[in-house]
């Protein structure tokens, strides 16, 4: 048993941080993390239906081979959109903005953020960031990828690059105060009794992360920085007229780029263990291993990011370099697989939503971290370099992998966010509709790419259309399902059936608060006299039916 | 330790306290990491630039050479004396905060403030001469000789490196103004001046960084290159 | 939670001392680019200035009397900004190495010699 000033389930206080204070004011200039948490969901949500609009627009132009859809000038404006959309304004603020934002102080029992402030001028950076983006959007957009490789960006391009590099710029600032922020808290704010090997691996998670925002982020700040000064100013940093060198600018763009990837995972990844601890009523098959592997990752992750770069005049032998460290990279991936894998085993599982989640993400993550393999060797990536192996293999990632675990861990904590339950048997539904309709739409991209279809391209040659038809027709089946989620939860939060503080009957600190929380999280400061997931001793039984 | 905190005893809370800390101690460390956090993102920011520094100046060395030739390295030297001074002035005005001395802390933030400024004044100066001698990269460029192509490269960076520098001391110099009209309305004490601290660590990491763009940009040797 | 000093205190003749002794590390750094030292004039260089930095953080910034923590944060941003110039330098150093090329070119694609 923990805090022992926890009494057996009083019922909810009419006060929560919901409604203990309305208006606009109240939410637009809160220092609460779990309203600043709430406005980022608000605000991510409006950027993957933009992102996902672009998506879709791809996807229709490729049901047939011939461009007939959109220019070819258009249609890389709709990839550049959607990949810097979907990467720097959804996936990289996604689960710790969200999340991790609502989570931390109530897992470490502490009643906010180390810097509430700076936590809310985080959101607002985010927003300036995100009009920035969307002033480039208005303007036509932008046609570069969302990788702005010079000298295209710097020189060629006559399309909005520097504010959409000044969007990306700024929400840049956003995730390191984020960052910053989640440090600051982890090693100040812990409650009495919580030590490190106690914390929840959700924690560990977001800590890694936070160290990948803090020294990775500002490289990519500065190097967009210079894309804006070489093509508005005119100074000559990657230009290759004055003898400067385009490969310096990937250098530069993939060191915080390839750690960014690990952004996007890690918190999916620690969602993933605390919804695997509570479904399956026991503790994580070797939480020590799991909780270090992920700062290896954070930390190796930093030494392979020429495995973007084996076919643009990167020296072979640095190649060879960074293809051995990829290597290495996928082993405290493969580590947790293994041990979730472990937890599961034997485990009393009930299959819930984010369970179906949380065991899709270990399966889809698996196929995606496997092909990364394939990817990271050197001799075989220089075929299928700029192909849809290499799309299929990283949505595999980000969508099969990070947005699953993000949904999973919405709808796990659903209830304490909100105080409503949301319909389980819907929740299962949009579950499987998004694990067939991802499947559907992006395991035949591996088979495209492994074929040679580039990736980029708005026409493709005929005998590639039947697997792109079944891609675009897997697409419309994933919105479906992404969709249903927007309209359930969207209406729990006014019909749903009331919550009480622990439906799932899950170990956490964040379990003992009401849900919906006090503004201050806890009325009485939690003691932890327990190690983390201390299953065997859990007396209640699970409310959720 | 006691079990059930008592959420706020009002009346022992110091008006700096904020309400999610315990005691000033631990809201001070945390202030404290917060800002050595702030500035490793600053290294690695400032870090990019001296990546490309490295790599072209390992592979144009001749023109880099010329380029720096070009740099007055007396008004270098002189605004490294200047900053250095200014970081003088910082350590003391947050030794001043730390024994509750008001008028000192006042003092020295605004002679940092001065020197800061008299920095800016003399970058001033700088660029206005690399415009004058069409220096500045772009269209209006000229150089010399053979090495025009990577000279150019070699002002980018200089611009580039020294620029944003400058705009860090453009910021740092409101924020010690402000510190210093705080420090005069009695602010600070011992118990509390972490606001000075903090903007302590700022200012030398601004030094610092001054500290490796003088030699790299301004002393780059003339003998022959290798 | 540590009961940490609240703020060390320093002694301004200390402070004094190492404004000196920056001062002097710039008059060396000066003199030190009249000379050529061939290949370790950047070393050189570098050096002085690192031995500056030392200085500042040490002691302007009260890294002497910091927790471990704070000396780790510190520690690892060079040591991050180290890897990235490293890891991107160590490309320049490889290219042209590997015989994978007839021809011996520039980063930007001219013909070369022989080096």
């Amino acid at each position: 048993m923990s805090a022992a000033a926890v009494l057996p389930e009083p019922p909810p206080p009419k006060t929560n941080y919901l409604n203990v204070s309305y208006g606009v004011k109240s939410w637009l200039l809160t220092t609460d993390h779990k309203r600043i948490a709430l406005l980022y969901m608000a605000s991510i949500t409006v950027m993957f239906a933009l992102g996902g609009t672009f998506a879709a627009l791809i996807r229709l132009e490729l049901v047939t081979p011939p461009g007939d859809l959109f220019q070819a000038e258009t249609y890389n404006k709709l990839f550049t959109l959607h990949g810097v959309i979907m990467v720097f304004f959804f996936l990289i603020p996604s689960i710790p903005a969200t999340l991790g934002n609502f989570l931390i102080p109530l897992m470490i029992g502490a009643r906010d953020l180390a810097f509430p402030k700076i936590n809310l001028l985080s959101w607002y950076l985010f927003m300036a960031g995100a009009g920035f983006a969307a002033w480039s959007l208005i303007n036509g957009g932008v046609d570069t990828g969302w990788t702005f490789y010079t000298p295209y960006s710097t020189a060629f391009s006559n399309t909005h690059v520097i504010s959409a590099a000044m969007g990306a710029f700024i929400a840049g600032f956003s995730s390191i105060l984020t960052g910053l922020n989640f440090i600051v808290t982890i090693h100040k704010m812990r409650a009495p009794g919580l030590t490190w090997f106690r914390l929840p691996l959700f924690v560990w998670a977001h800590y890694a992360t936070s160290i990948i925002m803090i020294l990775g982020t500002p490289v990519i700040a500065v190097t967009l920085m210079l894309v804006m000064v070489e093509r508005g100013l005119h100074l000559g940093i990657f230009n290759p007229a004055l003898g400067g060198d385009p490969v310096l600018f990937q250098h530069l763009f993939w060191f915080y780029s390839h750690p960014a990837v690990y952004i996007m995972i890690l918190p999916s990844m620690g969602v993933i263990s605390e919804v695997v601890a509570a479904m399956a009523r026991k503790r994580i098959f070797g939480y020590g291993i799991v909780a270090m592997s992920s700062l290896a990752i954070a930390i190796i992750g930093f030494l392979v990011w020429g495995h973007h770069m084996f076919v643009s005049g990167q020296s072979v032998y640095a190649g060879m370099v960074f293809s051995a460290l990829s290597f290495l990279v996928a082993i405290p991936s493969a580590i947790k697989v293994f041990n979730w894998t472990a937890t599961l085993y034997k485990g009393s599982v009930s299959y819930d939503t984010p369970t179906l989640y949380a065991i899709g993400f270990i399966g889809l993550f698996t196929i995606g971290g496997l092909t990364g393999i394939f990817l990271a060797a050197l001799g075989l990536d220089v075929h299928v370099h700029d192909t849809y192996f290499v799309v299929a293999h990283f949505h595999y990632i980000m969508v099969g992998g990070a947005i699953m675990g993000y949904l999973g861990g919405l709808h796990f904590w659903w209830p304490k966010i909100t105080g409503r339950l949301y319909p389980e048997a819907w929740g299962r539904v949009a579950a499987l509709i998004v694990f067939a309709g991802f499947n559907l739409t992006f395991f035949p991209q591996f088979i495209l790419g492994y074929m040679g279809m580039p990736r980029r391209y708005h026409a493709y040659p005929e005998e590639f259309q039947v697997l792109n038809v079944m891609s675009s027709a897997g697409a419309s089946i994933l919105g479906l399902g992404y969709l249903l989620p927007f309209a359930y939860l969207g209406w729990s939060m006014r019909y749903g059936r009331a919550a009480s503080a622990n439906p799932w009957g899950a170990k956490g600190l964040e379990w003992q608060a009401a849900s919906p929380p006090l503004t201050e999280n806890f009325e009485v400061q939690p003691v932890v006299r327990e190690e983390a997931y201390e299953y065997a001793h859990a007396p209640q039984e699970r409310a959720v039916v | 330790m006691s079990e059930a905190m008592a959420h706020h005893a009002e009346a022992d809370r110091h008006p700096a306290l904020a309400h999610h800390f315990e005691g000033l101690p631990e809201q001070k460390e945390a202030a404290g990491l917060g800002m050595w956090l702030f500035l490793a993102q600053e290294v690695m920011f400032f870090g990019g630039l001296f990546t490309c520094y490295t790599i072209y100046r390992n592979l144009y060395p001749a023109a880099f050479a010329a380029g720096s030739a070009h740099l007055n390295w007396k008004l270098g030297a002189f605004n490294t004396a200047v900053l250095i001074g200014s970081s003088l002035t910082m350590a003391m005005a947050v030794h001043a905060a730390a024994v509750g001395k008001r008028r000192q802390i006042v003092a020295y933030l605004l002679l940092t403030v001065a020197l800061g400024s008299v920095f800016l004044g003399v970058k001033v100066v700088e660029y206005a001469d690399k415009f004058h001698h069409h220096l500045v990269p772009g269209e209006h460029f000229r150089f010399e000789g053979p090495l025009a192509r990577p000279a150019q490269i070699y002002f980018s960076l200089y611009f580039a490196m020294t620029g944003l520098h400058a705009l860090h001391m453009i910021i740092g110099i409101p924020i010690l103004l402000t510190l210093a009209v705080l420090a005069h309305r009695g602010r600070y004490s011992a118990d509390y001046h972490a606001p000075v601290e903090l903007t302590g660590l700022y200012w030398h990491f601004v030094d610092i960084v001054w500290i490796f763009l003088f030699p790299l940009l301004y002393l780059i040797p003339t003998h022959a290159p290798h | 939670m540590s009961e940490r000093h609240q703020s060390h205190v320093v002694s301004p003749l200390l402070y004094l001392a190492v404004f000196a002794s920056l001062m002097v590390l710039t008059v060396v750094t000066v003199a030190a680019s009249r000379f050529d030292f061939g290949p370790w004039n950047t070393v050189v260089a570098l050096g002085i200035a690192v031995v500056k930095a030392t200085l500042v953080v040490f002691f302007f910034m009260h890294l002497k009397w910091s927790s471990r923590l704070v000396r780790l944060m510190a520690a690892a941003a060079f040591m991050w900004l180290a890897l990235l110039i490293a890891g991107a330098y160590s490309d320049y150093l490889g290219r042209g190495r590997v015989n994978t090329a007839v021809e011996k070119r520039s980063p930007t694609g001219a013909l070369l010699e022989d080096r």
